[in-house]
């Protein structure tokens, strides 16, 4: 490698420049495919940027924490962004009014559905315990995900991962799982993405339509709260009866 | 829209106030989310400049879950080792909770309005 250029990485390499520009770069290359592919939800643009953001830093021998220096600026913006989802939220009010039991009946059946399938599975495959704890929280919004894990004695990060992964999996099956179960109502495909695949889900029901995006928003948000209110008193009794 | 992300972080601090004041499981930006819809309500409508930068937020959403996507990273062994049981635990237990939710929803929904919704 040329010396100056060597010069010029090193210094790069500690500033946070570098992590966060990486991310946009990696997080447009994501967006042009995705354009390319008629936003088809299997050119999931999380999953692209994810996969291209590592092949770099594994090529490079960059550390994530040395990554993530720089792309904390982008990780801080979930927070903003949960707040402001009560925008398009509230401009749904009639139509919450309206449905406000049957959500709520939708969201305990689906928040438990979500956190004991997700444990049972995992711990009848024969993951370690600390690997089931992370496993539990994963259909709710990163920061709440981590936050329950880390509460019940999971690893926060594994967490995260887990989390992402059950967004991008959402993202791309719901349209297909719909139209096996001829399910029409995008509030009805709103609501049940928001449960089961929080943040990215509803990410990908904003590019279908405002009314799925804001009905995935209310689901994360309430899965998020129930969970994070729930889960704790739950998951000591479902780990006795698998015996953990 | 600095005004807007001013309102948007002054919410999200509150939240975190609350959450830590009281020792809640929950996160402050919920809080915050939950603070500024009760607000909405009360007011009865939405400043244009809160619903752009709410838009310009949520509109690349996505982006803001990329750098804990990274993190795989740090998790290579354990993903080697437990494989199985993660991805059929993420699997399985995606596609469960979005069936029942929807199925659920359906049912009480359709039950309660008596009429079929039709989807835009």
């Amino acid at each position: 490698m040329n010396p100056r250029f060597d010069e010029i990485w090193v210094y790069l390499s500690t500033t946070p420049l570098l992590g966060l520009t990486l991310t946009l770069v990696a997080y447009q290359a994501a967006w042009w495919v995705y354009k390319r592919a008629r936003f088809h939800p299997a050119a999931n643009p999380v999953m692209i940027a994810v996969a291209l953001l590592v092949a770099v830093l594994s090529l490079t021998g960059t550390a994530y924490q040395t990554y993530f220096d720089g792309a904390q600026f982008v990780h801080f913006l979930l927070g903003p962004a949960t707040v402001a989802l009560a925008v398009p939220l509230y401009a749904q009010l009639p139509r919450l009014r309206t449905m406000l039991l049957p959500l709520l009946g939708a969201l305990a059946a689906g928040s438990l559905t979500a956190a004991l399938s997700a444990f049972g599975i995992g711990a009848l495959l024969g993951a370690s315990t600390q690997s089931v704890m992370s496993l539990a929280p994963k259909s709710v919004t990163t920061p709440i995900a981590m936050g329950v894990a880390e509460s019940l004695g999971g690893l926060p990060s594994l967490t995260a991962v887990l989390v992402i992964l059950t967004g991008i999996l959402g993202a791309i099956g719901a349209r297909g799982l719909f139209r096996l179960m001829r399910i029409e109502d995008h509030a009805v495909r709103g609501f049940a993405t928001g449960v089961a695949a929080h943040g990215i889900g509803t990410a990908r029901a904003f590019q279908v339509s405002e009314q799925c995006g804001a009905f995935a928003a209310l689901a994360m948000g309430l899965n998020g709260l129930v969970t994070a209110l729930t889960l704790p008193l739950i998951l000591p009794a479902a780990m006795r009866l698998f015996g953990l | 829209m600095i005004g807007a992300l001013t309102l948007l972080l002054v919410y999200q601090l509150v939240g975190e106030i609350i959450a830590r004041g009281f020792g809640l499981p929950v996160p402050g930006p919920v809080i915050g989310m939950l603070l500024l819809f009760l607000t909405l309500v009360v007011r009865g409508r939405v400043d244009d400049e809160l619903r752009r930068t709410a838009g310009g937020l949520l509109q690349h959403l996505s982006l803001l879950f990329v750098p804990a996507g990274v993190g795989v990273m740090l998790h290579y062994q354990r993903l080697a080792d437990e494989w199985l049981p993660l991805l059929a635990g993420v699997v399985g237990s995606t596609f469960l909770a979005m069936a029942v939710t929807a199925l659920v929803l359906q049912a009480l929904a359709h039950r309660g309005e008596g009429k079929k919704e039709d989807g835009q």
